[in-house]
């Protein structure tokens, strides 16, 4: 796709809403931001294709979410971010971690339930943390990151400093009940929280259309009069601008953002999901024409980048992912007497 | 570089399956994300997407073919630099043999057999003085008093709940918080329990150590999800790495006339969670003391008080800093015939009891529990050994009730020193209901306590 062309927002159901007209032109990114931006976007491609099979040869158990198609959201709201900033998010998690910067070998290993994984075997896909880098977890329960997430930045705030928390959920979480009562007290309080949806259009089967009496995510906010706005979330350039916006605002203590991303999860909610409530036929279409990364990529060769530079990131990324998948089946399991620790400190 | 496609596991348990159609054919290129083949599982009808770009080489399991064991080579990849040829010649049982994942090793050889979980430690209650002034002081004051002195001490610590500033508190206890530490530490938040629950764990999360005022803990049904979830459960989800130091606290069960949803005990609920602390105390000085303690906590505490104790008086030392350590029983008073169990409200019914039993030579031994959880089951054992003969008094329901546990523990642990099953008086198993005759049958009576102790004493 040559890197002029104006792209369409994602398709849309048909008897979804139109967006709200906030959606603006998208600056260029420079080359720096471009490759990081491919980089950070295939580290999390690899990996979760690394998942998935590993997932089919029985190395991961339990439930195992993808966050295939979706990587330009995480890895746009990263660039953002300053040192302090916090993150937070539900289940379909692996994506948040790698962008957040945690260890992939750490990641991998949590999955296959080892000893060197992130919460020592004990949290698996679902649950994980760093607090070295912030990141809060890793939620399994639908919506309840929303209202630790808005805690989060209530501690912000009581502190006095200037951080800012991005709560990342679903189109499914917003429908959650806690999610506007945070709304609520993030407005009235003036916490600094995004509130960043990931609107990739299934709640596990449920299209938004089917569960949604509102499908224009960004305006959820508006009876609290949180500003909102639809974005892009296929286009990385897209995401990091209006992050931007939406940071600098919560920073300058105006209070909660709504950023509501338009996505598509390529695979399907879990391991065990056949997806069949939507055809092949949509799947290839965001595929081929939207690819978060191949768009990128495209940039990048129109930047004069050859297909053998490009090439050497994706064997650099899977370096990477290999030694992670090769650590996760290697390292052991955790030592039974693990069992009963960490229950209190 | 060839790749061997191995049938995956489509779900959590699934352990064969038929590989139903190959939608690519030997030889077809195949890109990251293909859908190759479909397998039908038991559920459902799955499809088999490429995770490596190249060329299909060999299919080794031919379409229709039924039972297929998980992690059998069904075909395989050529990358980009190799020929098809040479996919086709690989030995498919040799790769699968050098490429099948590890087992875990055991970790060692007793690893089946759960390890025993650790004990609890030896707890005493802080040394009073001699000469120590004892102050009459209400449940409702000690426990405004432990909030204000560990807002003090602790500039972390705030307190949230619907109510508790400008209004000093539904039932007054966060009375004169506001004045002393401001709308910044004191917070007065919308009808909201699961949000601001959610919002008090995260802020923990953060490192802060709230305390979360529940009108009543009828409302927190609303919120248990972020209590049990989130605060209970991160810090072993997370290996350790990140708990939540929260209290959260208000009235809990019969108040007086308010009908069955505003009537529920919930100690049986919470004390049921590994992760959680339960405290529901009695007196004003454990209220004041255990309070303290809950407040500096490094885990989720959740503090039952009751509504009937909040106006009622009694001796706390006039001390610095009164701390009364989570998991230690008390005992109210000592005797030698039968052991009454109790605690927060249903203490009242126990002492009483104890009162009228003396009066007709029944020498009763009364411990408040005071901590839900962890139990102190030494206390307990320590008493029966002495008695023989135990009776559980709660306000709850019985069935799984915390009498429940004690008598099964006693059953256990001191089954030998037993001289008559141990009884329990507890709720009844109703709603609670409205009418002031029917309330009061439901709830338990000095009368039942004494009955119950006089039974398991064969009088």
């Amino acid at each position: 796709m040559p890197a002029s062309k104006k792209r369409d927002v994602p398709a849309r159901d048909e008897a979804s809403q139109t967006g709200n007209g906030t959606r603006r032109p998208v600056s260029e990114f420079s080359r720096e931001q471009e490759l990081r931006a491919l980089r950070d976007m295939l580290l999390i491609r690899r990996f979760e294709e690394k998942a998935g099979q590993l997932y089919g040869m029985g190395a991961i158990g339990g439930f195992c979410h993808l966050y295939i198609g979706q990587e330009a959201i995480v890895v746009g709201m990263q660039m953002v971010l300053k040192e302090g900033d916090q993150v937070i998010t539900g289940y379909r998690d692996h994506g948040h971690m790698l962008a957040c910067g945690m260890d992939a070998n750490g990641v991998m290993a949590e999955l296959t339930g080892r000893r060197g994984g992130y919460s020592k075997g004990k949290g698996g896909s679902m649950h994980m943390f760093s607090l070295e880098k912030l990141f809060y977890g890793g939620h399994g329960i639908v919506g309840a990151q929303v209202s630790l997430g808005t805690g989060l930045a209530f501690a912000n705030r009581y502190r006095g400093n200037d951080n800012v928390c991005l709560a990342y959920f679903g189109d499914g979480a917003a429908n959650q009940g806690q999610v506007y009562e945070s709304f609520n007290m993030a407005a009235l309080w003036k916490l600094p929280v995004v509130y960043v949806i990931e609107n990739n259009r299934y709640a596990m089967g449920t299209s938004v259309t089917r569960s949604s009496a509102q499908t224009d995510f960004s305006k959820r906010g508006l009876s609290f009069n949180i500003p909102g706005e639809q974005v892009d979330g296929m286009d990385v350039r897209a995401v990091h601008e209006a992050g931007s916006r939406a940071v600098a605002h919560c920073r300058a203590g105006h209070g909660p953002y709504i950023l509501e991303m338009q996505t598509y999860r390529y695979r399907g909610h879990s391991m065990s999901d056949p997806a069949k409530y939507r055809t092949r036929e949509e799947v290839d279409k965001v595929r081929n024409d939207q690819d978060p990364i191949e768009q990128v990529r495209q940039r990048l060769l129109a930047m004069k980048m050859t297909e053998d530079d490009l090439k050497a990131i994706d064997a650099e990324v899977r370096t990477i992912v290999n030694a992670s998948a090769e650590f996760a089946q290697h390292d052991p399991e955790p030592d039974a007497s693990e069992l009963y620790t960490d229950v209190y400190r | 570089m060839v790749i061997q496609v191995l049938m995956p596991a489509l779900s959590p348990t699934m352990e064969r399956g038929n590989l139903s159609k190959w939608l690519k054919k030997e030889g077809e290129p195949v890109k990251s994300g293909d859908v190759i083949a479909e397998i039908e599982t038991d559920k459902a009808t799955m499809e088999v997407e490429a995770a490596d770009d190249g060329t299909l080489g060999k299919i080794l399991v031919p379409a229709g073919t039924h039972d297929v064991a998980v992690n059998t080579p069904i075909a395989t990849i050529v990358g980009d630099n190799d020929s098809a040829d040479q996919a086709a010649s690989a030995a498919p049982a040799e790769r699968a043999k050098e490429e099948a994942p590890p087992r875990p090793e055991p970790v060692d050889a007793k690893a089946d057999a759960a390890p025993t979980a650790p004990a609890a430690p030896a707890l005493r209650d802080p040394d009073i003085p001699e000469g120590t002034e004892m102050v009459m002081v209400t449940v409702r004051e000690a426990l405004r008093d432990a909030m204000a002195e560990e807002m003090r001490r602790d500039a972390d610590v705030f307190v949230m709940g619907e109510e508790v500033a400008e209004y000093q508190g539904a039932y007054k206890v966060t009375q004169g918080l506001l004045q002393e530490f401001g709308t910044k530490r004191v917070i007065d938040t919308p009808i909201t329990e699961h949000g601001f629950a959610g919002i008090g764990v995260g802020a923990a999360f953060a490192g802060l150590k709230p305390i979360v005022e529940f009108m009543t803990f009828n409302f927190a049904m609303q919120a248990i999800d972020q209590i049990i979830n989130s605060a209970a459960k991160t810090l072993y989800m997370s290996g350790g790495q990140m708990g939540c130091s929260i209290v959260f606290r208000g009235p809990n069960g019969a108040a007086s006339r308010v009908a069955a949803q505003h009537s529920q005990d919930y100690s049986a609920w919470y004390s049921h969670i590994p992760g959680l602390k339960v405290v529901a105390p009695y007196s004003a000085a454990d209220a004041k003391g255990l309070l303290k303690a809950a407040i500096r906590d490094p885990n989720p505490v959740v503090f039952l008080e009751h509504e009937m104790l909040y106006g009622q008086s009694s001796e706390v030392p006039k001390l610095e800093d009164y701390v009364v350590p989570i998991g230690k029983a008390r005992i109210a008073r000592a005797g030698r015939d039968v052991t009454l169990i109790a605690w927060s409200h249903a203490m009242t019914y126990a002492l009483k009891a104890a009162d009228q039993l003396a009066s007709e030579g029944i020498d009763a031994e009364v411990i408040d529990l005071r901590t839900l959880r962890p139990l102190d089951t030494d206390t307990l054992i320590a008493s029966v050994q002495k008695t023989g003969r135990a009776v559980v008094i709660e306000e709850g329901w019985q069935q799984n009730g915390v009498g429940a546990e004690i008598a099964a523990r006693l059953m256990e642990h001191a089954f030998d020193y037993l001289d008559a099953p141990v009884k329990r008086v507890s709720g009844k198993d109703v709603p609670m209901p409205y009418a002031a005759n029917l309330e009061k049958l439901a709830l338990p009576s000095v009368a039942e306590v004494v009955e119950a102790a006089k039974a398991v004493c064969y009088r």
